[in-house]
């Protein structure tokens, strides 16, 4: 049956699903804005680093997994943890050092955890995550469970030696792994074409002999379908895969730097800004009339009211107690 | 009680609990086709098979950090490093992701994992082939760091080192593995964090673990026959947690402590022993400590220099004997 379709290239039948893609998107732009006020106001410390402009990844992707199946992520992974099914709360909590946080106040922004969703982490080592979304996927094949990994990373972790040791043996071993580059194009301010000598992701891939597809990032269904394939791949024939998926980030690296910093200028930002992918998609929906404006003003009130209520939560919660200092240490 | 070798007390150990329960797993270089570098998994990829006793490639931080990932998934790994020099690519993740995953997730995800392979030098293996490391993962809150120095011990500690829900790093000998010594059958779990006395003595404290445990024995045997002094060996077995119990009653009874490790003397583990020893048994002590440790240099390739970098009994016999103003 060829499914129905649009001039938009949208499922009708599936309005309510990109509906749900887009009020995901949605809630982690509008937190990261607010997590970005929060920061300036010293609600919370450390360093902070905002998803802006790359929301379609994380949403895409997860959108494509079934429950039970593992996520693991770098230090810019609010995102993922949300979509994950994290709530606002427990992130934001965990952001302002709470109690209340999806890691007891002891993770902060860069290790956000949360078992019962299988989020692996919040890793601040780039690549350190990879072997980790490796393991999770050894362990799925081993237990005979259907269970998919995916291990999300910035484009500056490919250089990294946990990068192709894990390709390397997922790819020999037959794991159930997706390996999903955010390509951003800067690894901090350092763009790709400084820091790798082949700057197509994908093309690393043959050296492994492992599938990989090139993906716009941008757009949300194009990075859910990618994902989809992958995720297939993973549970029906054990097969790993690196996804090389094209986004921007319309922020700094951390809170550090001003938006476009001194390495990329400020025009280079607002050109990427008009791919932003939840305009992208809004307006597709608009135009396949599956959303009209007040629909998405009512999606946006929802969504701000969802991130005013975890801030209020974060601000009303209390820091651990100074015993936490030495809890959660050893195991019994 | 049947004698064997370090090595088949390992090897025991090893296969005892991977029948004991299927999530644990045995993965590393050359362990399973090859049987083991040093033949500690003799027979285990026969017994059970290629999906519970895996080759890998040469890929340390890699291996490491996928048996982080399964543990984090509920499996029981045991990643073997042929030997601990090469732990030293594995480092990240056994400090940054295996130590402090439990405390760093709230304690929502622990991490049953075992990091285990040989420790420190052999023969004329020169300078990146022979370090000892058990000061640098002691060092680290979240892991558990273990050395046994017999082959009861080993079988015992090493059981429950894969039981624990704690990243362990079990630290081995290469030339211990020929040692023998008798070995309880079957179940012989030795606790992680207790010390034994080897020898019982009354005029010094020789603390020791690993490789010096039986140059410290046999410096107490002497220092019996030809000076007549009483030596108390305490074999640390578990470096972190480190059983300060057992090292206050001995410094409690004989006020003179020598430390015998394998490792260099900057920032070694004998140097968090006098530290502790001085604040818990402080009126007890009668005479500065002394330790006898590795030279402090990279260890070097011709026979004599890399003798005269290691401990060995007489330097232990010398440093009683200064502890206890005999000489």
């Amino acid at each position: 049956m060829t499914p129905k379709k649009t001039d938009t290239g949208l499922d009708p039948d599936r309005a309510d699903f990109y509906s749900d893609l887009l009020r995901q998107m949605l809630l982690v732009r509008r937190f990261e804005e607010k997590a970005a006020e929060a920061y300036a106001l010293g609600q919370i410390g450390g360093f902070c680093h905002l998803y802006i402009g790359q929301e379609a990844v994380a949403v895409g992707a997860i959108a494509a997994l079934e429950k039970g199946d593992f996520v693991t992520g770098s230090y810019r992974e609010h995102g993922h943890a949300l979509v994950k099914g994290t709530s606002a709360r427990a992130v934001m909590a965990e952001l302002f050092g709470k109690v209340t946080g999806c890691s007891r106040g002891k993770g902060g922004s860069m290790h956000l955890f949360d078992a019962e969703n299988d989020f692996f982490g919040g890793h601040g080592i780039v690549g350190g995550q990879i072997p980790i979304a490796g393991g999770a996927a050894f362990a799925a094949k081993y237990k005979g469970t259907k269970r998919v990994s995916v291990g999300f990373f910035g484009e500056a972790a490919v250089n990294i030696g946990s990068f192709h040791e894990t390709l390397n043996m997922a790819a020999l071993w037959g794991l159930p792994v997706i390996f999903l580059c955010e390509n951003n194009r800067y690894g901090m301010g350092t763009h790709i074409e400084r820091a790798a000598a082949v700057e197509n992701i994908a093309d690393r891939a043959c050296s492994y002999g492992i599938a990989a597809e090139n993906v716009d990032g941008m757009d949300v269904l194009a990075v859910y379908e990618a994902t989809m394939r992958a995720a297939e791949r993973a549970r029906e024939e054990n097969l790993p895969t690196l996804l090389d998926v094209q986004t921007y980030r319309f922020v700094g690296h951390s809170m550090s730097d001003a938006a476009h910093g001194t390495y990329r200028t400020l025009e280079e930002v607002e050109e990427n800004k008009a791919h932003d992918p939840i305009l992208k998609l809004f307006q597709r929906m608009e135009k396949a009339g599956m959303i009209s404006k007040e629909d998405e003003d009512k999606m946006e009130a929802e969504v701000i009211a969802e991130v005013e209520d975890a801030v209020a939560f974060s601000e009303s919660s209390a820091d651990p107690n100074p015993e936490e200092l030495y809890t959660d240490l050893y195991a019994d | 009680m049947p004698t064997m070798t370090y090595r088949d007390a390992l090897n025991q150990a090893l296969r005892e609990e991977m029948e004991r329960d299927p999530d644990v797993f045995l993965m590393g270089e050359e362990v399973a086709e090859y049987d083991g570098a040093y033949k500690v998994s003799r027979g285990l990829l026969e017994a059970f098979g290629p999906k519970r006793v895996i080759d890998t490639p040469i890929t340390e931080l890699g291996f490491a950090g996928l048996g982080v990932g399964a543990a984090m998934a509920g499996l029981r790994p045991i990643i073997e490093f042929m030997t601990f020099n090469f732990a030293l690519l594995a480092i990240d993740q056994v400090i940054n992701n295996a130590a402090k995953m439990r405390y760093m997730s709230g304690g929502q995800f622990t991490v049953p994992i075992v990091f285990r392979g040989p420790n420190g030098a052999a023969l004329q293996l020169a300078s990146q082939h022979s370090q000892a490391f058990e000061s640098w993962y002691a060092h680290v809150p979240g892991l558990k760091v273990v050395a046994p120095g017999t082959p009861a011990d080993a079988k015992g500690l090493l059981k429950s080192a894969i039981r624990d829900n704690n990243p362990v790093i079990f630290l081995e000998g290469e030339m211990l593995y020929n040692t023998k010594g008798e070995v309880p059958d079957g179940e012989h779990l030795v606790p992680i964090g207790k010390a034994d006395v080897k020898r019982e003595g009354s005029d010094v404290t020789i603390v020791c673990h690993a490789k010096t445990v039986a140059q410290a024995i046999k410096a107490a045997e002497t220092l019996q026959q030809q000076d007549g002094l009483s030596a108390e060996v305490i074999d640390l077995r578990t470096i972190r947690p480190l059983d300060v119990e057992t090292l206050a009653t001995s410094v409690a009874k004989t006020n003179r402590v020598v430390i015998a490790e394998e490792g260099w003397p900057f920032a070694g583990v004998g140097a968090q022993l006098v530290d502790t020893i001085q604040r818990e048994a402080f009126d007890h002590l009668d005479a500065p400590i002394i330790r006898v440790t590795g030279a402090d240099v990279p260890m070097p390739y011709n026979k004599q220099l890399e003798r005269a970098a290691k401990t060995n009994p007489q330097r232990i016999i010398e440093a009683v004997k200064q502890v206890t103003y005999s000489s």
